[in-house]
């Protein structure tokens, strides 16, 4: 081993202080009057072998553990290399675990661990209005222009919501995907354009500007990126703005849009005429920058301040609105944390159960090595050597299987995002960096060392007297106890794993289960913009678009129910507005008020959706602008307010302080889940409306034609039936526009993604845990029948029945499972209790559900008869002949 | 062959120690200086083997119990010299009370068996 040129002059030196004893040496017997030449020789012969002193002296320097280290990586290489097969199994295993964990980490560390891609992002947080049973309701505008105005703890404070725009005049109509946001907004983030500039102050006002930003992908797909796009015009919902610039491809904020945005506009380009009205929310969020050294406490008292200063003078609309500020990239990861952790822990289990078989296999090597180590022990090998010897081994084992996951990982991480809903945020950050290479790299080393451990010491303990004792064939009581405690050990976490997967999967089972309280089979819905003149029209012209696009629609082979639909659609878009009880007391405020989920139909909603009619009638087509307002309530708002289930005939008052309007209850349908399967029955919101949308107000019919939702039952699966409705309405104008086309059960499917997702990942880690469980005991009962074939055969040759010495084997594998099972039992129970107090993922099954425990214990016994029965066959066929003359 | 000087060391091990580190009391010296003072103050009954001798050396520079210069010697030849340092000063004085037990105790079991039951 020839070492580091840095440590030659230290070699040198060790050679000239030998070179120096010598000549002192020959000096002194010239001295005493030998020859010069004989001095020297026999100075020398004194001395000894110069070289092996040299080498022996080196030992002492402290760089020989370096030295060891390659000898053993090198032995160890050897050693693997001679067992193809068990390497091969054990690297394999090693690099699904570790590949496994890696990849689940790229996804904690992009999502959870790595600050957000803003300069100083640990001091943006998200800016949400908190009404009395709800934290992160929106802002509206006069607020937050107040709140701008009056805080002391922002640097920047901008709000945003997306919106869409209609791009005409460029060929196809094209949906667009936009936001519209204060001038802050780019500032704070601090993003420069990619060209152009951001929007100043003075195109926040309300319809002031007509200036856009478009995207680099916009930009490239609609311009061809010509650097003079700046200042070119472009029509959006049928009028001109002008680009003013292109923000960078790679800036994504993914807050409550998933989607990619094409467009970003001034707020002020919002059209809606209730950005004046200080009740109205519209779906404004805001983000702001905390000047430097403020914290976000200071920051929350501040607008504690601010608010009840508003409250004071605003009180029909601001009594009991606060601000609610919350660390932005709390409020965009939040809430995967828990979900994204509880996944890390279940494939970190994985990762433990292969360990422990590793170190099985390890162990039963290790008997097939004993003579080795024996020999080597007698030359003089120390047990600690050989422990050292070992763990490299197993550590090599490790890294080998650590660089193959890591393979794996990069290729899986990107393969399951893909196939992910896009539901988790950040999801584009996600992949390799520093920080997922060391956790890969620790932790491969920790999985050498956890499983080359014990067997290590193990082996090295064995004494060489012992071994040579048993003639180099032993089986030693205390090994086998080992492996029997690995077994147990890992049927245990198995069982957790099973476990908590069943709990998960029987959760989903039971939500599939679940009446959504619409039917929605047949059903699609989709997004329809008029023509962009539309949008500038008279209202009774747009009445008359919508009279005529229904019974277009109605009149399409294969349409059995159509409507339009404003304002909420269940689980796929919310909106809720205030009431109050004609001939109860007025409320002072708007935050005192009810509120209900409101739906805006026509008369065949019901038909569509097949919502069940309980009490009265539905809307027909003569309650419209000119009739009496009408209403029609849930079963659940008919029962909180009127349980005297006199619902029908009383008039409720809908809107806020300044616009109410009354509205006769005429009939009572069935409540529909509006927040999902799993979560409506906990939101506070259930109580729903249903109002006639030709009775909307002038000014909310003027903002329809930019997008209203329509739902469709068709009769049967009908081939083809959004072609021939896009047919019909392109019949109507070309310039209208369908987009989202959705069915129903594909909403519902959409609203269950993550849970899916959980359940797939949970499902496979669990399966893999019982396969490598069951491997595990194989192997172990395997190993025990091949050491005690000879007792087999005696036994068979004394006269037991083949299904006696079946039975022995059996029975031995079954007590290992049966221990694991109950200590998995109980830690699971644990576990599950755990489980169920940090995330949502349990729906319907009890803490311990025992009927899920059962039937995973019985999945799990099933699997360890199997892995028994093959080496019990194997023991009950030992020929007593064959075992015995062996001897 | 190895084995056998490695042997060997671990069996003069902390007797060695103790006899250099005495020995570098009287003054600093190199380590042809040291094997012939041990030698000479034991009569020639010690003679210690070069190579316990310099791994014994390195080590104990290695623990900063003695320190190591290049030095002329009279000879006008380049030696390496080796001295007491603080921390084997205690050493020493440490090694040696051990060493006094030791010989104590041994010398007890050793001492007629009449002697001890009176």
């Amino acid at each position: 081993m020839r070492f580091p040129f840095w440590r030659r002059s230290r070699q040198e030196e060790l050679g000239e202080e030998i070179e120096s004893h010598l000549r002192m040496a020959a000096r002194e017997r010239e001295e005493r009057g030998e020859s010069s030449g004989g001095a020297e020789q026999a100075a020398r012969r004194e001395f000894g072998n110069a070289g092996l002193v040299r080498e022996v002296t080196r030992d002492q320097w402290g760089w020989r553990w370096l030295e060891q280290l390659v000898q053993d990586l090198r032995y160890g290489a050897r050693t693997l290399r001679n067992s193809p097969g068990f390497t091969a199994i054990a690297v394999l295993t090693l690099a699904l675990g570790i590949g496994a964990n890696t990849a689940l980490f790229s996804v904690v560390n992009g999502v959870l661990l790595n600050p957000l891609p803003f300069p100083e992002p640990n001091r943006l947080v998200s800016v949400d209005a908190s009404k009395p049973n709800f934290p992160d309701g929106s802002i509206s505008y006069l607020n937050f222009l107040d709140w701008h105005r009056l805080n002391h703890s922002f640097s920047f404070f901008a709000v945003s919501r997306s919106t869409g725009y209609l791009l005409t005049g460029m060929g196809a109509a094209d949906e667009l995907d936009a936001v519209v946001v204060t001038s802050d907004f780019f500032p704070m983030l601090g993003i420069k354009p990619v060209l152009g500039r951001w929007f100043t102050p003075a195109e926040d006002e309300i319809g002031e500007s007509n200036v856009v930003a478009i995207s680099t992908d916009l930009w490239r797909k609609k311009f061809g990126s010509a650097p003079d796009v700046i200042g070119r015009g472009i029509t959006l919902d049928g009028k001109g703005y002008t680009i003013v610039g292109v923000f960078p491809g790679h800036f994504d904020l993914p807050m409550r849009y998933f989607h990619s945005v094409d467009i970003y506009a001034p707020l002020g380009e919002f059209g809606n005429p209730a950005l004046n009205v200080r009740a109205a929310g519209l779906g404004i969020h805001g983000i702001a920058r905390l000047k430097p050294g403020v914290t976000i406490e200071q920051a929350r008292a501040d607008m504690q301040q601010v608010t009840h200063y508003l409250a004071k003078v605003y009180p029909d609309s601001d009594k009991g609105t606060g601000a609610t500020l919350t660390p932005l990239k709390e409020s965009i990861v939040g809430k995967v944390r828990s979900f994204l952790l509880l996944l890390l822990g279940a494939v970190g289990l994985v990762l433990l159960i292969a360990c422990v078989n590793i170190a099985n296999l390890l162990l039963a090597r290790g008997t097939g090595r004993s003579r080795e180590i024996a020999v080597r022990s007698a030359l003089g090998a120390s047990a600690g050597r050989l422990v050292r010897q070992m763990l490299t081994e197993s550590v090599l084992l490790a890294v080998l299987g650590g660089a193959l996951g890591l393979v794996l990982a990069s290729v899986g991480t990107q393969a399951a995002l893909a196939a992910l809903p896009a539901t988790l945020p950040r999801a584009s950050e996600v992949g390799i960096d520093a920080r997922v290479l060391w956790f890969s790299a620790l932790l491969s080393l920790g999985a050498g060392i956890l499983f080359g451990l014990i067997p290590a010491i193990r082996t090295a303990r064995r004494s060489t007297y012992e071994t040579l004792k048993e003639g180099g064939r032993g089986a030693s009581g205390s090994r086998h106890r080992t492996q029997a405690v690995l077994v147990t050990v890992q049927m245990a976490m198995a069982l957790v794993l099973l476990a908590g997967a069943g709990l998960v999967i029987r959760s989903l089972a039971r939500l599939w289960n679940v009446d959504p309280g619409f039917n929605p089979d047949h059903v699609v819905t989709f997004n329809l913009a008029l023509a962009p003149q539309m949008m500038h029209a008279p209202v009774a012209a747009i009445r008359a678009a919508y009279r005529n696009f229904d019974a277009t629609i109605a009149a399409t082979p294969g349409v059995e129910a159509e409507s339009l639909s404003w304002g909420a659609l269940p689980m796929y878009m919310e909106d809720d507005t205030d009431f109050w009880i004609a001939g109860q007391p007025r409320p002072a405020s708007d935050n005192e008020m009810d509120g209900m989920l409101d739906y805006n139909v026509g008369p065949d909603y019901l038909k569509a959706m097949g919502i069940p009619l309980l009490a009265g009638r539905f809307f027909s087509s003569s309650d419209d602008e000119h009739a009496k307002g009408v209403t029609v309530v849930d079963e659940v708002l008919a029962r909180k307010y009127f349980p005297n289930g006199d619902a029908i005939g009383k008039v409720i008052y809908q809107g806020d302080q300044t616009h109410a309007f009354p509205f006769e209850i005429i009939g009572v349908v069935g409540h529909v889940k509006q927040w999902g399967l799993d979560a409506d029955d906990k939101n506070p919101l259930r109580a729903e409306a249903y109002f006639p949308l030709m009775q909307f107000p002038d000014r909310v019919i003027a903002l329809m034609p930019s997008g209203t939702q329509v739902v469709v039952r068709s009769s049967g699966d009908v081939p083809g039936l959004t072609a021939s409705i896009r047919g019909a309405i392109s019949g109507i104008s070309k310039d209208e526009v369908i987009s989202g086309v959705e069915t129903m059960h594909d909403i519902i499917q959409a609203s269950l993604a993550s849970r899916r997702f959980a359940v797939l990942l949970l499902g496979a880690f669990a399966a893999l845990a019982l396969a490598l469980a069951g491997i595990g005991l194989y192997g172990v009962t395997a190993y025990a029948v091949g050491q005690r074939t000879h007792e087999m055969g005696i036994r068979l040759a004394l006269g037991a029945h083949p299904r006696d010495v079946f039975r022995l084997v059996i029975g031995q594998g079954l007590r290992l499972a049966l221990a694991g099972l109950v200590i998995g039992a109980a830690a699971a129970v644990i576990l599950i209790r755990l489980l169920s107090s940090f995330s949502q993922l349990l729906y319907g099954v009890g803490k311990s559900d025992p009927l899920t425990l059962i039937a995973v214990a019985v999945v799990l016994l099933v699997v360890a008869l199997l892995a028994c029965y093959i080496p019990a066959r194997r023991a009950m066929r030992v020929d007593p002949m064959v075992a015995l003359r062996y001897e | 062959m190895r084995s056998r000087y490695q042997n060997r060391i671990e069996l003069l091990q902390g007797t060695l120690d103790l006899l250099i580190l005495q020995t570098l009391q009287w003054g600093a010296q190199h380590g042809y200086g040291i094997s012939q003072a041990i030698r000479a103050r034991s009569g020639d009954a010690l003679q210690v083997d070069t190579g316990s001798l310099y791994p014994a050396l390195h080590r104990l520079e290695r623990q900063k119990w003695i320190a190591a210069a290049w030095k002329v010697s009279e000879n006008k030849q380049r030696v390496r010299v080796y001295r007491l340092t603080a921390a084997g000063k205690r050493q020493l004085l440490s090694e040696r009370s051990r060493w006094e037990q030791l010989s104590e105790a041994i010398a007890g079991i050793l001492k007629p068996a009449r002697e001890n039951e009176a």
